[in-house]
Protein backbone atom coordinates (compact mmCIF):
# COMPACT_ATOMS: atom_id res chain seq x y z
CA UNK A 1 0.00 0.00 0.00
CA UNK A 2 1.13 3.29 -1.41
CA UNK A 3 1.44 6.33 1.51
CA UNK A 4 -1.23 8.60 1.35
CA UNK A 5 -1.04 12.00 -0.52
CA UNK A 6 -3.20 13.75 1.96
CA UNK A 7 -4.51 12.97 5.37
CA UNK A 8 -6.60 14.36 7.49
CA UNK A 9 -6.03 13.38 11.52
CA UNK A 10 -9.52 14.54 13.79
CA UNK A 11 -10.12 17.75 12.36
CA UNK A 12 -12.30 19.92 14.25
CA UNK A 13 -14.44 22.63 13.65
CA UNK A 14 -16.76 24.71 15.55
CA UNK A 15 -19.58 27.74 15.08
CA UNK A 16 -20.72 28.51 18.20
CA UNK A 17 -22.71 25.57 19.32
CA UNK A 18 -22.83 23.63 15.94
CA UNK A 19 -20.08 21.03 14.89
CA UNK A 20 -19.43 21.62 11.68
CA UNK A 21 -17.01 18.96 11.36
CA UNK A 22 -16.83 16.79 14.58
CA UNK A 23 -13.53 14.39 14.37
CA UNK A 24 -13.10 13.59 10.72
CA UNK A 25 -10.43 11.69 9.87
CA UNK A 26 -9.69 10.61 5.93
CA UNK A 27 -7.12 9.95 3.14
CA UNK A 28 -6.45 10.44 -0.11
CA UNK A 29 -4.25 7.67 -1.93
CA UNK A 30 -2.21 8.30 -5.23
CA UNK A 31 -3.87 7.62 -8.41
CA UNK A 32 -7.34 7.12 -6.30
CA UNK A 33 -10.43 9.03 -6.68
CA UNK A 34 -12.34 9.80 -3.05
CA UNK A 35 -15.40 11.23 -2.94
CA UNK A 36 -17.04 12.69 -0.24
CA UNK A 37 -21.24 12.36 0.12
CA UNK A 38 -23.63 13.53 2.57
CA UNK A 39 -27.11 15.83 2.78
CA UNK A 40 -26.84 19.17 2.82
CA UNK A 41 -25.87 20.88 5.47
CA UNK A 42 -23.52 17.82 6.71
CA UNK A 43 -20.03 20.26 6.33
CA UNK A 44 -18.78 19.09 3.24
CA UNK A 45 -17.88 22.48 2.02
CA UNK A 46 -16.73 23.34 5.87
CA UNK A 47 -14.03 20.47 5.15
CA UNK A 48 -12.95 21.23 2.22
CA UNK A 49 -12.63 25.33 2.93
CA UNK A 50 -10.15 23.34 5.79
CA UNK A 51 -8.29 21.67 3.53
CA UNK A 52 -7.71 23.97 1.17
CA UNK A 53 -6.96 26.47 3.60
CA UNK A 54 -9.69 28.96 4.11
CA UNK A 55 -11.06 28.16 7.17
CA UNK A 56 -9.00 26.94 10.40
CA UNK A 57 -9.64 24.12 12.35
CA UNK A 58 -10.12 24.27 15.99
CA UNK A 59 -8.46 20.70 16.59
CA UNK A 60 -6.62 18.46 14.56
CA UNK A 61 -3.96 18.32 11.30
CA UNK A 62 -4.20 18.66 7.93
CA UNK A 63 -0.94 16.74 6.51
CA UNK A 64 0.04 16.93 2.61
CA UNK A 65 2.85 15.20 0.63
CA UNK A 66 4.35 13.87 4.74
CA UNK A 67 4.14 17.94 5.97
CA UNK A 68 1.74 19.40 8.36
CA UNK A 69 0.08 22.15 6.37
CA UNK A 70 -2.61 22.69 8.49
CA UNK A 71 -1.03 26.61 9.36
CA UNK A 72 -0.29 27.02 5.70
CA UNK A 73 -1.91 29.64 3.68
CA UNK A 74 -4.05 29.29 1.14
CA UNK A 75 -1.91 30.13 -1.91
CA UNK A 76 1.48 28.16 0.05
CA UNK A 77 -0.77 24.91 -0.32
CA UNK A 78 -1.87 26.07 -3.55
CA UNK A 79 2.15 26.05 -4.47
CA UNK A 80 2.60 22.62 -2.58
CA UNK A 81 0.52 20.91 -5.34
CA UNK A 82 -2.70 21.09 -3.45
CA UNK A 83 -5.30 22.22 -6.49
CA UNK A 84 -8.99 23.21 -5.79
CA UNK A 85 -11.88 23.71 -7.56
CA UNK A 86 -15.24 25.79 -6.23
CA UNK A 87 -18.97 25.12 -5.56
CA UNK A 88 -19.77 28.60 -7.18
CA UNK A 89 -17.24 29.55 -10.17
CA UNK A 90 -14.39 31.77 -9.17
CA UNK A 91 -12.79 32.86 -12.00
CA UNK A 92 -11.41 36.25 -13.19
CA UNK A 93 -14.22 37.29 -15.06
CA UNK A 94 -13.22 39.79 -17.55
CA UNK A 95 -9.81 37.60 -18.41
CA UNK A 96 -10.26 35.01 -21.23
CA UNK A 97 -10.33 31.64 -20.73
CA UNK A 98 -6.93 31.22 -21.80
CA UNK A 99 -5.72 34.02 -19.82
CA UNK A 100 -7.66 32.45 -16.64
CA UNK A 101 -5.39 29.20 -17.66
CA UNK A 102 -2.46 31.35 -18.24
CA UNK A 103 -2.29 33.03 -14.63
CA UNK A 104 -2.15 29.84 -12.84
CA UNK A 105 0.84 28.95 -15.21
CA UNK A 106 2.52 31.50 -14.33
CA UNK A 107 1.61 30.46 -10.70
CA UNK A 108 3.14 27.75 -11.22
CA UNK A 109 6.58 28.83 -12.74
CA UNK A 110 6.83 31.35 -9.85
CA UNK A 111 7.36 33.78 -12.30
CA UNK A 112 4.73 36.36 -11.11
CA UNK A 113 7.10 39.38 -10.15
CA UNK A 114 8.03 39.71 -13.57
CA UNK A 115 7.33 43.55 -14.66
CA UNK A 116 7.82 44.01 -18.58
CA UNK A 117 7.78 41.50 -21.33
CA UNK A 118 4.52 41.20 -22.12
CA UNK A 119 2.21 37.87 -21.45
CA UNK A 120 0.35 38.26 -24.63
CA UNK A 121 2.19 36.06 -26.86
CA UNK A 122 4.27 34.61 -24.28
CA UNK A 123 4.65 30.92 -25.52
CA UNK A 124 6.05 29.58 -22.42
CA UNK A 125 2.57 30.51 -21.12
CA UNK A 126 0.10 30.40 -23.76
CA UNK A 127 1.05 26.82 -24.93
CA UNK A 128 0.70 24.89 -21.58
CA UNK A 129 -2.39 27.22 -20.79
CA UNK A 130 -3.79 25.34 -24.00
CA UNK A 131 -2.98 22.09 -23.29
CA UNK A 132 -4.76 21.91 -20.50
CA UNK A 133 -7.64 23.78 -21.81
CA UNK A 134 -7.75 20.91 -24.70
CA UNK A 135 -8.01 18.64 -22.14
CA UNK A 136 -10.81 19.96 -21.19
CA UNK A 137 -12.24 20.21 -24.06
CA UNK A 138 -12.57 23.86 -23.91
CA UNK A 139 -9.71 24.78 -26.44
CA UNK A 140 -12.08 26.02 -28.48
CA UNK A 141 -13.55 28.55 -26.56
CA UNK A 142 -10.32 29.88 -25.15
CA UNK A 143 -10.43 33.13 -26.45
CA UNK A 144 -14.00 34.25 -25.39
CA UNK A 145 -13.99 35.82 -21.54
CA UNK A 146 -15.48 34.11 -18.95
CA UNK A 147 -18.38 35.82 -19.07
CA UNK A 148 -19.32 34.81 -22.40
CA UNK A 149 -18.72 31.25 -21.15
CA UNK A 150 -21.61 28.85 -20.57
CA UNK A 151 -22.28 27.93 -16.89
CA UNK A 152 -20.95 24.00 -17.86
CA UNK A 153 -17.78 25.92 -19.77
CA UNK A 154 -16.63 27.69 -16.37
CA UNK A 155 -16.71 24.59 -14.90
CA UNK A 156 -14.22 23.28 -17.18
CA UNK A 157 -12.36 26.14 -17.37
CA UNK A 158 -12.03 25.84 -13.65
CA UNK A 159 -10.92 22.43 -13.70
CA UNK A 160 -8.40 23.69 -16.48
CA UNK A 161 -7.12 26.14 -14.00
CA UNK A 162 -6.46 23.84 -11.50
CA UNK A 163 -4.40 21.62 -13.50
CA UNK A 164 -2.46 24.26 -14.81
CA UNK A 165 -1.10 24.08 -11.67
CA UNK A 166 -0.09 20.36 -11.74
CA UNK A 167 -1.25 19.58 -8.37
CA UNK A 168 -0.74 16.41 -6.43
CA UNK A 169 -4.18 16.33 -5.18
CA UNK A 170 -7.22 18.36 -6.56
CA UNK A 171 -10.06 19.28 -4.24
CA UNK A 172 -13.15 19.31 -6.48
CA UNK A 173 -16.48 21.18 -4.69
CA UNK A 174 -19.79 19.63 -6.58
CA UNK A 175 -18.05 19.63 -10.19
CA UNK A 176 -21.12 18.53 -11.81
CA UNK A 177 -23.58 21.25 -9.56
CA UNK A 178 -25.80 22.89 -12.44
CA UNK A 179 -24.90 20.45 -15.01
CA UNK A 180 -27.09 19.01 -17.85
CA UNK A 181 -26.90 15.92 -18.79
CA UNK A 182 -24.42 16.23 -21.44
CA UNK A 183 -22.00 18.27 -19.76
CA UNK A 184 -22.17 16.05 -16.18
CA UNK A 185 -20.76 13.09 -18.67
CA UNK A 186 -17.98 14.39 -20.68
CA UNK A 187 -17.15 16.43 -17.06
CA UNK A 188 -16.99 12.40 -15.24
CA UNK A 189 -15.16 11.50 -18.37
CA UNK A 190 -12.44 13.81 -17.90
CA UNK A 191 -12.28 13.59 -14.64
CA UNK A 192 -11.86 9.82 -15.34
CA UNK A 193 -8.82 10.13 -18.10
CA UNK A 194 -7.05 12.54 -15.30
CA UNK A 195 -7.28 9.82 -11.95
CA UNK A 196 -3.91 8.60 -12.87
CA UNK A 197 -2.42 11.44 -12.73
CA UNK A 198 -3.70 13.30 -10.11
CA UNK A 199 -5.84 12.13 -7.14
CA UNK A 200 -8.87 13.42 -5.93
CA UNK A 201 -10.70 14.46 -2.91
CA UNK A 202 -14.51 14.60 -4.74
CA UNK A 203 -17.56 16.14 -3.35
CA UNK A 204 -20.44 15.47 -5.39
CA UNK A 205 -24.28 15.22 -5.31
CA UNK A 206 -24.45 13.24 -8.68
CA UNK A 207 -24.46 9.71 -7.26
CA UNK A 208 -24.13 8.33 -10.89
CA UNK A 209 -20.93 10.27 -11.26
CA UNK A 210 -19.55 9.37 -7.81
CA UNK A 211 -20.54 6.06 -8.10
CA UNK A 212 -18.83 5.38 -11.70
CA UNK A 213 -15.65 7.74 -10.19
CA UNK A 214 -15.11 7.18 -6.44
CA UNK A 215 -12.46 4.49 -5.14
CA UNK A 216 -13.48 4.85 -1.87
CA UNK A 217 -16.44 6.71 -0.86
CA UNK A 218 -17.20 8.69 2.79
CA UNK A 219 -20.53 9.81 3.84
CA UNK A 220 -20.72 12.82 5.79
CA UNK A 221 -23.50 13.65 8.27
CA UNK A 222 -24.08 16.62 10.79
CA UNK A 223 -19.96 16.76 10.82
CA UNK A 224 -19.13 12.93 11.53
CA UNK A 225 -17.74 10.41 8.99
CA UNK A 226 -20.67 8.13 9.71
CA UNK A 227 -19.34 5.18 6.96
CA UNK A 228 -15.87 4.91 4.41
CA UNK A 229 -15.19 2.12 2.18
CA UNK A 230 -15.36 1.12 -1.40
CA UNK A 231 -18.36 1.65 -3.65
CA UNK A 232 -19.93 -1.31 -2.97
CA UNK A 233 -19.76 -1.16 1.10
CA UNK A 234 -21.47 1.91 0.78
CA UNK A 235 -24.51 0.75 -1.57
CA UNK A 236 -24.77 -2.18 0.56
CA UNK A 237 -24.54 -0.34 4.28
CA UNK A 238 -28.06 0.06 5.91
CA UNK A 239 -26.99 2.99 7.73
CA UNK A 240 -26.08 4.87 4.21
CA UNK A 241 -29.25 4.34 3.22
CA UNK A 242 -31.31 5.75 6.46
CA UNK A 243 -29.25 8.61 6.54
CA UNK A 244 -28.59 9.81 3.02
CA UNK A 245 -29.19 7.66 0.35
CA UNK A 246 -33.25 7.53 1.47
CA UNK A 247 -33.83 4.29 -0.04
CA UNK B 1 -10.09 44.18 -32.45
CA UNK B 2 -11.64 47.32 -34.21
CA UNK B 3 -12.27 49.06 -30.69
CA UNK B 4 -9.05 48.48 -29.30
CA UNK B 5 -7.74 50.48 -32.52
CA UNK B 6 -9.93 52.76 -31.74
CA UNK B 7 -8.92 53.66 -28.75
CA UNK B 8 -5.20 53.69 -29.83
CA UNK B 9 -5.65 56.16 -32.65
CA UNK B 10 -7.86 58.26 -29.42
CA UNK B 11 -4.41 57.78 -27.18
CA UNK B 12 -2.29 59.16 -30.33
CA UNK B 13 -4.99 62.15 -30.15
CA UNK B 14 -5.04 62.63 -26.88
CA UNK B 15 -1.17 62.96 -26.71
CA UNK B 16 -0.55 65.16 -29.60
CA UNK B 17 -3.35 67.51 -28.68
CA UNK B 18 -1.72 68.39 -25.63
CA UNK B 19 1.70 68.54 -27.37
CA UNK B 20 0.00 71.19 -29.86
CA UNK B 21 -1.28 73.37 -27.11
CA UNK B 22 2.19 74.49 -25.65
CA UNK B 23 3.44 74.87 -29.12
CA UNK B 24 1.00 76.80 -30.48
CA UNK B 25 0.82 78.97 -27.02
CA UNK B 26 4.25 79.61 -28.00
CA UNK B 27 4.31 80.45 -31.60
CA UNK B 28 1.63 83.21 -30.14
CA UNK B 29 3.63 83.72 -27.50
CA UNK B 30 1.28 82.84 -24.16
CA UNK B 31 3.49 81.25 -22.76
CA UNK B 32 0.41 81.56 -19.53
CA UNK B 33 -0.88 78.57 -21.88
CA UNK B 34 2.32 76.81 -21.81
CA UNK B 35 2.41 76.73 -18.31
CA UNK B 36 -1.33 75.37 -18.13
CA UNK B 37 -0.23 72.55 -20.43
CA UNK B 38 2.59 71.78 -17.93
CA UNK B 39 0.16 71.36 -15.19
CA UNK B 40 -2.23 69.52 -16.97
CA UNK B 41 0.81 67.11 -17.82
CA UNK B 42 2.15 66.77 -14.30
CA UNK B 43 -1.26 66.24 -12.63
CA UNK B 44 -1.69 64.14 -15.82
CA UNK B 45 0.93 62.03 -14.06
CA UNK B 46 0.00 61.94 -10.79
CA UNK B 47 -3.20 60.36 -11.83
CA UNK B 48 -1.20 57.86 -14.22
CA UNK B 49 0.54 56.81 -10.91
CA UNK B 50 -2.96 56.75 -9.13
CA UNK B 51 -4.74 54.82 -11.97
CA UNK B 52 -2.26 51.76 -11.48
CA UNK B 53 -3.38 51.37 -7.77
CA UNK B 54 -6.79 52.68 -8.50
CA UNK B 55 -7.66 51.25 -11.89
CA UNK B 56 -5.75 48.23 -12.56
CA UNK B 57 -4.75 47.34 -8.74
CA UNK B 58 -8.58 47.77 -7.79
CA UNK B 59 -6.94 49.91 -5.07
CA UNK B 60 -9.43 52.74 -3.91
CA UNK B 61 -6.25 55.12 -2.65
CA UNK B 62 -7.73 57.96 -1.19
CA UNK B 63 -4.77 59.53 0.43
CA UNK B 64 -2.22 59.76 -2.54
CA UNK B 65 -1.76 63.50 -2.18
CA UNK B 66 0.63 62.03 0.24
CA UNK B 67 2.74 60.82 -2.34
CA UNK B 68 2.60 63.61 -4.46
CA UNK B 69 3.22 66.33 -1.64
CA UNK B 70 5.96 64.17 -0.22
CA UNK B 71 7.43 64.17 -3.89
CA UNK B 72 7.08 67.85 -3.79
CA UNK B 73 8.54 68.67 -0.12
CA UNK B 74 11.51 65.75 -1.05
CA UNK B 75 12.25 68.20 -4.21
CA UNK B 76 11.67 71.70 -2.80
CA UNK B 77 13.30 71.25 0.79
CA UNK B 78 16.24 69.86 -1.14
CA UNK B 79 16.87 72.77 -3.53
CA UNK B 80 15.60 75.25 -0.56
CA UNK B 81 18.41 74.12 1.38
CA UNK B 82 20.78 74.19 -2.36
CA UNK B 83 19.30 78.03 -2.44
CA UNK B 84 20.39 78.95 1.27
CA UNK B 85 23.57 76.83 1.07
CA UNK B 86 22.94 74.74 4.22
CA UNK B 87 22.48 71.00 5.26
CA UNK B 88 19.36 69.03 4.88
CA UNK B 89 20.98 66.76 7.82
CA UNK B 90 23.89 66.74 9.60
CA UNK B 91 23.18 63.31 11.58
CA UNK B 92 23.57 60.01 11.32
CA UNK B 93 24.59 61.33 7.84
CA UNK B 94 25.09 64.43 6.19
CA UNK B 95 22.87 65.26 2.97
CA UNK B 96 22.94 68.66 1.66
CA UNK B 97 20.72 70.33 -0.75
CA UNK B 98 20.43 70.11 -4.33
CA UNK B 99 19.83 71.91 -7.32
CA UNK B 100 20.41 69.23 -9.96
CA UNK B 101 17.24 67.84 -10.93
CA UNK B 102 17.94 64.32 -11.14
CA UNK B 103 18.78 64.00 -7.44
CA UNK B 104 15.82 65.89 -6.65
CA UNK B 105 13.52 63.22 -8.96
CA UNK B 106 15.34 60.26 -7.02
CA UNK B 107 14.33 61.88 -3.23
CA UNK B 108 10.62 62.45 -4.63
CA UNK B 109 10.42 58.84 -5.79
CA UNK B 110 12.80 57.25 -2.94
CA UNK B 111 10.88 59.24 -0.15
CA UNK B 112 7.22 58.57 -1.69
CA UNK B 113 7.94 54.64 -2.20
CA UNK B 114 9.60 54.39 0.83
CA UNK B 115 6.59 55.84 3.01
CA UNK B 116 3.73 54.53 0.45
CA UNK B 117 5.68 50.47 1.68
CA UNK B 118 5.17 51.35 4.80
CA UNK B 119 1.31 52.99 4.65
CA UNK B 120 0.48 50.07 2.25
CA UNK B 121 2.15 47.16 4.30
CA UNK B 122 -1.10 48.48 6.99
CA UNK B 123 -3.88 49.80 4.82
CA UNK B 124 -3.25 46.51 1.97
CA UNK B 125 -4.60 44.75 5.44
CA UNK B 126 -8.10 45.81 5.16
CA UNK B 127 -10.48 46.87 1.89
CA UNK B 128 -13.01 48.60 0.73
CA UNK B 129 -14.53 51.06 2.59
CA UNK B 130 -11.83 50.68 5.40
CA UNK B 131 -8.86 51.31 2.63
CA UNK B 132 -10.66 54.30 1.39
CA UNK B 133 -10.45 55.79 5.16
CA UNK B 134 -7.20 54.43 6.14
CA UNK B 135 -5.15 55.74 3.14
CA UNK B 136 -7.45 59.23 3.66
CA UNK B 137 -6.21 59.14 7.63
CA UNK B 138 -2.47 58.82 6.86
CA UNK B 139 -2.75 61.52 3.90
CA UNK B 140 -3.95 63.67 6.91
CA UNK B 141 -1.30 62.51 9.50
CA UNK B 142 1.32 64.00 7.27
CA UNK B 143 -0.45 67.19 5.84
CA UNK B 144 -0.70 67.97 9.73
CA UNK B 145 3.12 67.03 10.16
CA UNK B 146 3.73 69.23 7.31
CA UNK B 147 1.76 72.14 8.75
CA UNK B 148 3.59 71.77 11.90
CA UNK B 149 7.18 72.14 10.61
CA UNK B 150 8.30 75.71 11.40
CA UNK B 151 11.57 74.39 9.75
CA UNK B 152 9.97 75.06 6.51
CA UNK B 153 7.28 77.70 7.13
CA UNK B 154 4.65 75.18 8.21
CA UNK B 155 1.36 76.34 6.60
CA UNK B 156 2.66 79.13 4.88
CA UNK B 157 5.06 76.91 2.79
CA UNK B 158 8.56 77.44 1.32
CA UNK B 159 9.29 79.80 -1.54
CA UNK B 160 11.62 78.69 -4.36
CA UNK B 161 13.41 80.94 -6.14
CA UNK B 162 15.39 78.69 -8.73
CA UNK B 163 14.52 75.77 -10.83
CA UNK B 164 16.42 72.92 -10.36
CA UNK B 165 19.30 72.11 -13.75
CA UNK B 166 19.32 69.32 -15.96
CA UNK B 167 22.34 69.09 -17.91
CA UNK B 168 21.89 70.03 -21.52
CA UNK B 169 18.50 71.98 -20.51
CA UNK B 170 17.18 75.04 -19.63
CA UNK B 171 14.68 74.19 -17.10
CA UNK B 172 13.50 77.95 -16.65
CA UNK B 173 12.20 78.01 -19.72
CA UNK B 174 8.64 77.67 -19.96
CA UNK B 175 8.45 75.42 -22.97
CA UNK B 176 11.74 72.85 -22.53
CA UNK B 177 10.23 72.47 -18.77
CA UNK B 178 6.92 71.46 -20.38
CA UNK B 179 8.53 68.83 -22.92
CA UNK B 180 10.68 67.90 -19.87
CA UNK B 181 6.78 66.96 -17.79
CA UNK B 182 5.81 65.88 -21.19
CA UNK B 183 8.29 63.34 -21.75
CA UNK B 184 7.86 61.88 -18.05
CA UNK B 185 4.27 61.64 -18.71
CA UNK B 186 4.86 60.12 -21.67
CA UNK B 187 7.38 57.64 -19.86
CA UNK B 188 5.22 56.80 -16.93
CA UNK B 189 2.46 55.53 -19.30
CA UNK B 190 4.70 53.54 -21.41
CA UNK B 191 5.90 52.02 -18.14
CA UNK B 192 2.47 51.05 -16.98
CA UNK B 193 1.46 49.59 -20.46
CA UNK B 194 4.46 47.23 -19.61
CA UNK B 195 3.36 46.37 -16.04
CA UNK B 196 -0.02 45.78 -16.71
CA UNK B 197 0.67 43.81 -19.88
CA UNK B 198 3.44 41.94 -18.12
CA UNK B 199 3.17 38.62 -15.83
CA UNK B 200 2.82 40.98 -12.95
CA UNK B 201 0.14 42.76 -14.38
CA UNK B 202 -2.20 39.97 -14.85
CA UNK B 203 -1.89 38.98 -11.54
CA UNK B 204 -3.07 42.44 -10.28
CA UNK B 205 -5.87 42.57 -12.45
CA UNK B 206 -6.66 39.47 -11.22
CA UNK B 207 -6.37 40.45 -7.68
CA UNK B 208 -8.66 43.30 -8.27
CA UNK B 209 -11.50 40.84 -9.93
CA UNK B 210 -11.17 38.06 -7.87
CA UNK B 211 -8.66 37.70 -4.53
CA UNK B 212 -10.01 34.14 -4.02
CA UNK B 213 -9.19 32.98 -7.41
CA UNK B 214 -5.94 34.69 -7.04
CA UNK B 215 -5.27 32.93 -3.79
CA UNK B 216 -6.25 29.96 -5.03
CA UNK B 217 -3.39 29.21 -7.78
CA UNK B 218 -0.82 29.89 -5.37
CA UNK B 219 -0.37 33.55 -5.67
CA UNK B 220 -0.50 35.45 -2.46
CA UNK B 221 -1.89 38.84 -3.41
CA UNK B 222 -1.05 41.22 -1.00
CA UNK B 223 3.25 41.26 -1.85
CA UNK B 224 1.32 41.79 -5.23
CA UNK B 225 -0.51 44.91 -4.36
CA UNK B 226 1.90 46.18 -2.08
CA UNK B 227 4.41 46.57 -4.98
CA UNK B 228 1.87 48.32 -7.07
CA UNK B 229 0.94 50.38 -4.74
CA UNK B 230 4.76 51.66 -3.78
CA UNK B 231 4.93 51.75 -7.82
CA UNK B 232 1.98 53.95 -8.11
CA UNK B 233 2.99 56.23 -5.23
CA UNK B 234 6.22 56.78 -6.77
CA UNK B 235 4.76 58.00 -9.88
CA UNK B 236 2.39 60.34 -8.32
CA UNK B 237 5.75 61.12 -6.05
CA UNK B 238 7.80 62.53 -9.21
CA UNK B 239 4.84 64.50 -9.87
CA UNK B 240 4.47 66.26 -7.10
CA UNK B 241 8.67 67.46 -7.54
CA UNK B 242 7.39 68.74 -10.90
CA UNK B 243 4.32 70.77 -9.63
CA UNK B 244 6.63 72.21 -7.09
CA UNK B 245 9.06 72.94 -9.64
CA UNK B 246 6.63 74.87 -11.92
CA UNK B 247 4.95 76.39 -9.36
CA UNK B 248 8.52 77.72 -7.77
CA UNK B 249 6.20 77.04 -4.91
CA UNK B 250 5.88 74.35 -2.15
CA UNK B 251 2.91 74.35 0.98
CA UNK B 252 1.10 71.55 2.69
CA UNK B 253 -1.94 72.16 0.47
CA UNK B 254 -0.07 69.84 -1.99
CA UNK B 255 -0.98 67.06 0.72
CA UNK B 256 -4.92 68.02 1.11
CA UNK B 257 -7.48 65.55 1.19
CA UNK B 258 -8.34 68.15 -1.67
CA UNK B 259 -5.57 66.82 -4.01
CA UNK B 260 -6.33 63.31 -3.30
CA UNK B 261 -10.19 63.45 -4.77
CA UNK B 262 -8.58 65.15 -7.49
CA UNK B 263 -6.20 63.48 -8.71
CA UNK B 264 -9.04 60.27 -8.14
CA UNK B 265 -11.46 62.63 -10.28
CA UNK B 266 -8.76 63.03 -12.85
CA UNK B 267 -8.70 59.41 -13.32
CA UNK B 268 -12.08 58.71 -12.70
CA UNK B 269 -13.19 61.64 -15.66
CA UNK B 270 -10.84 60.17 -18.17
CA UNK B 271 -11.89 56.56 -17.48
CA UNK B 272 -10.53 54.03 -14.81
CA UNK B 273 -8.09 51.73 -15.99
CA UNK B 274 -7.19 53.61 -19.72
CA UNK B 275 -3.69 54.78 -19.69
CA UNK B 276 -3.95 57.59 -21.62
CA UNK B 277 -7.24 59.08 -19.19
CA UNK B 278 -5.61 60.50 -16.50
CA UNK B 279 -4.59 63.30 -19.46
CA UNK B 280 -8.38 63.86 -20.63
CA UNK B 281 -9.34 63.83 -16.66
CA UNK B 282 -6.60 66.35 -16.03
CA UNK B 283 -7.24 68.84 -19.19
CA UNK B 284 -11.11 68.34 -18.54
CA UNK B 285 -10.63 69.68 -14.83
CA UNK B 286 -8.09 72.46 -15.76
CA UNK B 287 -10.18 73.56 -18.26
CA UNK B 288 -13.00 73.78 -16.59
CA UNK B 289 -11.01 75.46 -13.95
CA UNK B 290 -9.85 78.08 -16.17
CA UNK B 291 -12.57 79.04 -18.57
CA UNK B 292 -15.78 78.75 -16.15
CA UNK B 293 -13.39 80.04 -13.59
CA UNK B 294 -13.29 82.87 -15.41
CA UNK B 295 -16.59 83.47 -15.05
CA UNK B 296 -18.14 82.59 -11.60
CA UNK B 297 -15.86 81.24 -8.50
CA UNK B 298 -18.35 77.81 -8.32
CA UNK B 299 -16.77 76.51 -11.48
CA UNK B 300 -16.68 73.08 -9.29
CA UNK B 301 -20.64 73.04 -9.62
CA UNK B 302 -20.11 72.32 -13.49
CA UNK B 303 -17.08 69.65 -12.41
CA UNK B 304 -19.89 67.95 -9.96
CA UNK B 305 -22.38 67.57 -13.12
CA UNK B 306 -20.05 66.04 -15.85
CA UNK B 307 -18.10 64.04 -12.89
CA UNK B 308 -21.94 62.98 -11.78
CA UNK B 309 -22.67 62.58 -15.19
CA UNK B 310 -19.38 60.25 -16.20
CA UNK B 311 -20.14 58.07 -13.17
CA UNK B 312 -24.04 57.15 -14.06
CA UNK B 313 -23.81 57.25 -18.19
CA UNK B 314 -20.12 56.37 -18.69
CA UNK B 315 -18.40 53.97 -16.32
CA UNK B 316 -15.43 53.88 -18.30
CA UNK B 317 -14.94 57.70 -18.77
CA UNK B 318 -14.57 59.67 -21.13
CA UNK B 319 -11.88 57.23 -23.07
CA UNK B 320 -14.78 54.75 -22.57
CA UNK B 321 -17.51 57.23 -23.76
CA UNK B 322 -15.29 57.48 -26.97
CA UNK B 323 -13.39 53.93 -27.66
CA UNK B 324 -15.95 51.49 -25.97
CA UNK B 325 -15.27 49.01 -23.74
CA UNK B 326 -11.81 48.18 -21.95
CA UNK B 327 -10.04 45.26 -23.65
CA UNK B 328 -9.15 42.10 -21.88
CA UNK B 329 -8.23 38.96 -23.24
Amino acid sequence: MTEPLLVLDGLQKSFGALRATDDVSLDVAPASIHALIGPNGAGKSTLIAQIAGTLKPNAGSVRFLDKDITGHSVPKRAQLGLGRTFQVSSLAMAFSALRNVMLAVQARQHSTFRFWRPVRGDRSLIEPAMAQLERVGLAERAHLPVTALSHGERRQLELAVALALEPKVLLLDEPMAGLGGEDSQRMTEVLISLRQDVAMLLVEHDMDAVFRLADRISVLVYGRVIASGSVADIRASQEVRDAYLGE
Amino acid sequence: MLEMRNETYLNVGIALLLLAVPLGAWVMDESYYITVASRVAILALAGVGLNLALGFGGMVSFGHAAFFGLGGYAAGVLSHHAFEGSVFLNWPVTIDGSDATLTLWFAAILLSGAVAAIIGMISLRTSGVYFIMITLAFAQMIYYLAISLPTYNGEDGLPLYLRSSLPGLDMSDDLTFFFVCYALLLLAIFLSVRIVGSRFGAALECARQNETRLSAIGIAPYPVKLTAFVFSAMITGLAGALFVELNGFVSPSILSWHLSGEIMIFVILGGVGRFYGPIVGAALFIVLETVIGGYTERWQLFLGIILLGVVLFARGGVIGLLAGKARHD
